[in-house]
């Protein structure tokens, strides 16, 4: 038997009826399998009737195809696809509120710029930023504050899709 | 209409003429429908829900058609959920209709509310809840849709008291319109193909045939398969009722406690034709050497199976019976009759054995059995020793013959699947095996019996132990008997008695021949309580997670 494969992160994107219940079915389905889930974000598609969740679970190559059998037993699945690392494209929004102190808001600002994040929100104490981009572009921004500073964090978790050119 | 009306109706559409009910507040309107207007649909009520779930299921199982099961919210809901767990790991057709409390009440913790589309969640292929009675007939509709097709399974439908009050118009509609939801309905020509090269090429081929092949009806196709090509055909504990002319070409069933033959003959073939199998670790012992010199062809209906446990190398995906329609008229060539031979001389040196002692020996009466009872007899099992002893010595050569959980592995389910398949089937003969603890989990539906006036054989094996456990025990654990003493038993003969049942105690072997064969001629129900050698282990044995060679054949 060969050695037990990495796991690695995968990203999953279904696209479901929305009908009660559907995401409570795709996700214990995917934890009863055995899988952890890394995140999830879920949101309408081109029919209002439908949406489209994509999911990062931990798995090796042939469990995730072993997901992605299951997940089409679900009644309401319409359709699943396995992002490929080769041909993902991936973004997630995150919003972060940052204590300030007035002397280095001008370091801040040009931190931001860099990042091609904005400020939505501002006050006394500091900004609300809204960043976009990979998860790990996020992960480094976040890195560069000290723990105390960063207040709140909410990510959106990931989006994501095949490229065009993925047959 | 109101709902609980077009309930009512709508199972009149779908044909169903049996239901597994019990009562309660919750299906109270629906209780009343069914007595005003239910004409042509038999109500069975059992002594539990648990009962009639199991009961519903081995209707199922032995007719073919979907079993029925109507219960009250909260107990009476959650009483039925063994029963549909054990339904989902052999995939039987039930339709399990709950009440549920109002939907202004739903989310209050309401008298017995409880959240049944959650808890089935995971036991059911699909489950609804109807919130309008506009969805009722659809909801309806797809759920026996969903029931028998594809690969078939348990679905729920939870209908609230107020939905079951209110009206709208009766319309049953043709198409359950579910667009995502699109089973194969034949194999790939390509894989057909493919596969009558592989056979062609191969020199030791083996069929390995499993539930899925009782449950797409493909027994004939297959036994025409096996007698055309000549080819070996092993069963898992669920395939059993395969009849090919040659009697050579049938194995037994692998796994744990299969035949050492089948085992051999999955150990050495060259290529193995799986059809409607989920290779559960009771069949594979460990994977890694699982079929180690065989290729391997899966074939089944649901996708999900193929490749789950077991590496594959040409999946087939597609009804056990249009595929091997398809293979019955494929071009093979191949000469198997040396591997045909090879089995069989290691079958004659390795034939299932218990020793003949002095005492009643359980494998004795299921061989009586299988030679006295009608060939189409159904039989159900419970959990346990006995359930292996059936499978090894009891020859089934009829599709759904053989009742039993083998997923789940349900104690108590044997004496009310009996049930199911008495009320089924009444023309013909259902015997019920039993060990004496899975025995009284359900022994309540007894009364089941007299109330209907079915006519159930029952024999109860006791070993005044909970056998299986017992002979794990005393493999692996010293001997130290845990938990597994039955020792203070009740009187059987008492207890069937005080059901209106006849019954006799049968303790020696000289006298077993004359008891089964007065149990087979008997014109009623009739419980046989067979004082079994309690020390009798089921032998051969693969322990857990052992290569299938590596078997245990003594203790
Ligand atoms: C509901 C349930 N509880 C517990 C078990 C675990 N179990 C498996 S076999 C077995 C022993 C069964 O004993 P008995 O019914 O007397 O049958 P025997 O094995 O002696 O034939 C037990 C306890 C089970 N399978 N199902």
């Amino acid at each position: 038997m060969a050695e037990k494969e990495q796991l690695t992160d995968h990203i999953v994107s279904v696209l479901v009826n929305n009908h009660p219940g559907v995401l409570s079915k795709v996700t214990s389905l995917i934890t009863r399998r055995g899988f952890n889930i890394d995140g999830i974000s879920a949101g309408n598609t081109k029919q209002s009737d439908m949406f489209r969740l994509t999911i990062v679970v931990k798995g090796d190559d042939r469990s995730i195809e072993q997901i992605q059998k299951q997940l089409y037993k679900i009644i309401d699945v319409v359709k699943v696809w396995i992002i490929t690392p080769e041909s993902k494209l991936d973004r997630e929004i995150g919003l972060i509120k940052i204590k300030i102190p007035q002397s280095l808001r001008n370091e801040i600002l040009q931190m931001i710029n860099v990042f091609k994040a904005s400020i939505i929100d501002a006050g006394p104490e500091g900004f609300i930023v809204e960043i976009t981009g990979t998860s790990e572009k996020i992960d480094s921004f976040l890195s560069l504050f000290e723990h105390h500073q960063i207040v709140e964090v909410a990510r959106s978790g990931i989006v994501a899709m095949n490229r065009w050119d993925k047959k | 209409m109101n709902g609980a009306r077009i309930f009512v109706e709508s199972l009149k559409k779908e044909g169903v003429d049996t239901l597994f009910c019990y009562t309660g507040g919750a299906v109270i309107s629906i209780f009343d429908e069914l007595h005003k207007h239910g004409e042509g649909i038999r109500l069975i009520q059992p002594r539990h829900e648990q009962g009639g779930t199991h009961a519903a299921d081995g209707y199922a199982r032995s007719t073919g058609k979907p079993g029925v099961v109507l219960v009250t919210s909260g107990p009476g809901a959650t009483n039925t959920i063994t029963g549909i767990a054990t339904a989902y790991m052999d995939s039987t057709p039930l339709v399990v209709i709950t009440g549920q409390v109002s939907t202004d009440k739903i989310g209050t913790d309401a008298f017995q509310e409880s959240d049944v589309t959650g808890i089935t969640l995971p036991i059911t292929k699909a489950n609804f809840l109807v919130k309008d009675v506009n969805d009722l007939a659809i909801t309806i509709k797809r759920a026996f849709y969903l029931a028998t097709t594809g690969r078939p399974g348990p679905v729920v439908i939870d209908i609230p008291g107020d939905v079951q009050k209110q009206d709208c118009k009766f319309n049953y509609p043709d198409d359950p319109g579910l667009t995502s939801y699109r089973p194969k309905e034949s194999g790939h020509p390509k894989q057909i193909k493919t596969t009558a090269k592989m056979l062609s090429k191969a020199t030791k081929p083996l069929i390995l045939a499993g539930g899925g092949v009782n449950l797409s009806q493909a027994n004939d196709e297959l036994n025409k398969f096996l007698n055309k090509y000549k080819i070996p055909v092993a069963t898992t504990l669920m395939g059993h009722g395969i009849n090919p002319e040659d009697e050579r070409l049938f194995c037994g069933f692998v796994g744990m406690h299969g035949t050492l033959y089948a085992n051999y003959a999955i150990q050495n073939a060259d290529l193995i034709i799986a059809i409607g199998v989920r290779f559960s670790d009771r069949i594979t012992g460990d994977v890694s050497v699982f079929a180690k010199n065989a290729k391997l062809i899966h074939v089944d209906i649901d996708p999900a199976e193929i490749g789950k446990n077991i590496p594959v190398d040409l999946p087939i995906v597609g009804p056990a019976k249009s595929v091997l329609m398809e293979l019955n008229g494929a071009d093979i060539k191949g000469d198997y009759s040396a591997w045909v031979k090879e089995i069989d001389d290691y079958r004659k040196k390795n034939p299932l054995v218990y020793e003949k002692t002095g005492t009643l020996k359980p494998q004795y009466l299921v061989e009586l059995a299988s030679k006295i009872f009608p060939e189409d007899t159904i039989v159900a099992t419970d959990v346990g020793q006995n359930q292996m002893w059936v499978g090894q010595y009891y020859r089934f050569r009829h599709p759904r013959t053989f009742l039993t959980s083998g997923g789940l592995g349900t104690m108590g389910f044997g004496l009310p699947a009996a049930i199911g398949a008495a009320v089924g089937n009444p023309d013909r003969q259902v015997l019920m095996f039993s060990g004496d603890g899975g025995f009284q989990m359900n022994m309540q539906e007894l009364n089941t019996i007299r109330k209907y006036n079915l006519k159930v054989k029952m024999i109860i094996m006791d070993n005044s132990y909970l056998g299986m456990v017992r002979q794990w025990q005393e493999l692996l654990f010293e001997k130290r008997y845990s938990g597994t003493d039955m020792g203070d038993n009740p009187d059987f003969i008492k207890l069937a008695e005080v059901f209106g049942i006849k019954a006799v105690r049968l303790g020696r072997p000289e006298d077993a021949e004359r008891v089964i064969n007065e149990l087979a001629a008997c014109e009623t129900s009739m419980l046989v309580h067979a004082v079994i050698d309690p020390n009798e282990n089921v032998l051969p044995m693969v322990p857990a997670g052992k290569p299938l060679d590596k078997v245990i054949t003594k203790f």
